[in-house]
């Protein structure tokens, strides 16, 4: 079962959520986390086992052959993305503007193109008993989310059963990649903040898992700070409040060192204990 | 003209909240630009009057016309992104718009069309100055066009109104929005917390930031909760020869003032306002 | 001599853009024709990516001798522009162009 954990707003404590879930669930079961927050991956700032593979991402990009190509210009004006440019006696491709269509290559009168994987970032698999531990990060300069988690969510799909509970880290707001994370997701935790920005930024993610048809719910963070109007959106628009994480300094501290949060505290534990619950009710139903 | 933009790498660090509070000090002498356009939330402090909105086009999305469509297929088989049903209906938020099911359509049926994705306004907000912002729709490809446009649009007001400032709140991460939220800076105000986390994408946004050359400034927000990572950036940031402005308190002020849609500068009147104006002074000095 | 600028608006009084890639314009002049030309690449700004390159290209066709702008093309733009003998000039952001110009021919054929 895939359950995606994503926000709005960045910094509400999406990451923290889901490696105190993925660490506290290891305890009892097999889990799998998948970090997909690709441009700025955290999650092995928390958790932090041993790596079994590693593993490059490749994305598809045209290569030329020079000794086919007339220039006659046709790959460049087929590509929306200016990904490949034709000179007077040269073709220049730029791989970080492909997005991997195809139609260059397919459509040249002379063959003249062929399509060919280019690095574009990492997997690292790490494992440590019961919790599997995906990352995947994005190489600076590369400017696609989307191929790498794609591919990670292949390889996820590959390795495990979907028996097991498999946490995605999305990246933060709306955007091309949190939707490709939550897409296929059985279900949906948006995390926020009970503040102006946060509830702001929520509903902005709530009209998207909507449109999206998923199945989602709410976990406050950060709960005493800023007022109810969170939670009184949630009553109004039906959306279940999983988990209200206490605001407390010492969460902070923790967070600051890099520390797992449940087992100091014995409230957020309790929490998590609620979100647990609703997870496996949600798996049952599924299977 | 000189530009201040405020990046942050991680969320959550307080670069919105310390945005609005440098456009409230700097009042009518700049333009205030909102580039964090797919999570904007400067306007809840500002207070922005959109007095014009303005309809934002990027990218397009095929479509099939039923009537012409032969059910051929050619379409589905071309498509890399299976954005093409069965039925012959194409899911927008799928489609890259890449155009070739477009070009290879026996029957002329498919066209492609230019994909309302959200809105630009240019607006008056409370404490005098223009704001423009921007608002990108759900899925959208935040590419940096908009980001683009939402700064030449205040890089124009600025010019006409003869100002020679524009602030501008950053988008968060390192990718396209971000390096058009800081092409043509004079300033990068890089505000950050002591936290792993905080400190881990500090370093690699700062890595983006000086290969643009670009001077940077940097504020430690919450700085108390971590003594130990505080005193680990700050000597980064030596090291770098990024300028120290200030270190904020964790407090709950902060939140307070936003509750209240203001800012700290409207809403406190002690030491934390004080530290903000200190920055604000010293940003001044480093962009003559 | 032919020397291009990026700029921002259509005609000869405009300053020159700073940005390389989303230029709206491109002014051109001949030192011998002693003639000008106008390039209206406002086109670009429906591209989303790529926006270096593909003015780059523009500036190729062209066939300039010096290009002046302000901030310098990224990456991307300067792969294509290697490609002409294009001397580049940055820096020149928001300067007005028809002065520029003047001071850059007497500066080239002072030389």
């Amino acid at each position: 079962m895939k359950v995606a954990i994503a926000s709005g707003k960045g910094g509400t404590g999406k990451t923290t959520l889901s490696s105190n879930l993925a660490s506290y669930l290891s305890e009892s079961e097999d889990v799998v986390l998948v970090d997909l927050d690709v441009e700025e991956p955290n999650s092995s700032l928390f958790i932090s086992v041993e790596e079994i593979s590693k593993k490059e991402i490749f994305k598809m990009v045209p290569s030329v052959d020079l000794d086919k190509c007339t220039f006659c210009g046709m790959c460049n004006d087929n590509c929306r993305f200016n990904a490949i440019i034709s000179l007077d006696d040269d073709v220049l491709v730029f791989p970080d503007l492909c997005h991997s269509c195809y139609a260059c290559a397919d459509l040249c009168k002379s063959n003249a193109i062929s399509m060919i994987p280019v690095r574009n970032g990492v997997l690292t698999h790490m494992r440590d008993d019961a919790l599997s531990f995906i990352e995947s990060r994005l190489d600076v300069g590369q400017e696609q989310s989307i191929p790498l988690i794609k591919q990670t969510l292949d390889y996820v799909d590959e390795k495990f059963s979907d028996d097991t509970i498999i946490l995605l880290d999305s990246p933060p707001g709306t955007s091309c990649p949190v939707i490709e994370v939550t897409k296929d997701a059985d279900y949906v935790i948006l995390v926020t903040e009970p503040t102006p920005f946060g509830l702001h930024d929520l509903k902005i993610a709530v009209e998207t898992m909507r449109i999206l048809n998923k199945d989602f719910g709410v976990v406050a963070n950060r709960y005493g700070l800023g007022n109810d109007d969170l939670i009184e959106y949630c009553r109004t628009e039906n959306i279940p409040l999983l988990a209200k994480i206490a605001n407390d300094k010492r969460v902070a501290e923790l967070y600051s060192k890099g520390s797992l949060l449940y087992n100091h505290i014995p409230d957020v534990k309790q929490q998590l204990d609620l979100v647990i619950s609703c997870i496996k009710k949600k798996k049952g139903q599924c299977s | 003209m000189k530009e201040i933009v405020v990046i942050s790498g991680k969320g959550g660090t307080g670069k919105t909240s310390i945005t609005a509070s440098l456009a409230t000090l700097a009042r009518e002498q700049v333009v205030v630009a909102d580039c964090d356009v797919d999570a904007a939330d400067l306007h809840l402090l500002l207070k922005p009057d959109f007095a014009s909105s303005n309809d934002y086009y990027s990218g397009h999305s095929a479509k099939i016309d039923k009537n012409t469509c032969i059910e051929c297929g050619a379409c589905i088989k071309a498509c890399h992104f299976e954005a093409i049903n069965s039925d012959f209906v194409i899911d927008e938020i799928s489609c890259e718009g890449c155009g070739y099911c477009e070009k290879i359509c026996p029957a002329n049926a498919i066209s492609l069309v230019d994909s309302h994705v959200g809105n630009w306004y240019r607006s008056s907000t409370k404490c005098d100055n223009t704001l423009v912002h921007a608002r990108l729709g759900i899925g959208a490809d935040n590419s940096g066009k908009l980001v683009a446009m939402v700064k030449k649009e205040a890089r124009q007001i600025a010019e006409k109104n003869n100002l020679d400032m524009i602030i501008i709140d950053g988008s968060p991460g390192i990718g396209c929005p971000v390096v058009s939220s800081l092409s043509g800076a004079d300033l990068v105000v890089l505000v950050t917390e002591p936290t792993i986390s905080g400190f881990h994408d500090l370093k690699r946004v700062y890595e983006l930031v000086d290969s643009f050359n670009i001077k940077a400034a940097c504020i430690i927000n919450k700085a108390d909760i971590n003594v130990d990572i505080c005193d680990q950036i700050e000597l980064f940031l030596k090291d770098k020869g990024i300028e120290h402005l200030v270190n904020l308190p964790y407090d709950e002020r902060f939140t307070n003032a936003m509750l209240e849609a203001k800012t700290i500068i409207e809403y406190d009147n002690g030491q934390l306002k004080a530290l903000v104006e200190e920055s604000w002074s010293k940003i001044k000095t480093l962009i003559k | 001599m032919k020397i291009a600028f990026t700029s921002k608006g259509k005609d000869w009084n405009s300053e020159v853009e700073p940005r390389f890639g989303r230029a709206d314009y491109i002014l051109v002049y001949d030192t011998e024709t002693e003639s000008r030309e106008c390039i209206d690449n406002t086109s670009i700004r429906d591209v989303e990516h790529g926006a270096g390159p593909k003015t780059a290209k523009l500036i190729l066709d062209l066939k300039p001798n010096v290009l002046v702008t302000g901030i310098g093309p990224g990456g991307n733009a300067s792969r294509v522009l290697d490609k002409a003998n294009v001397e580049i000039l940055t820096g020149y952001g928001d300067k007005p162009i028809l002065d520029t110009c003047m001071n850059l021919i007497k500066e080239l054929s002072d030389k």
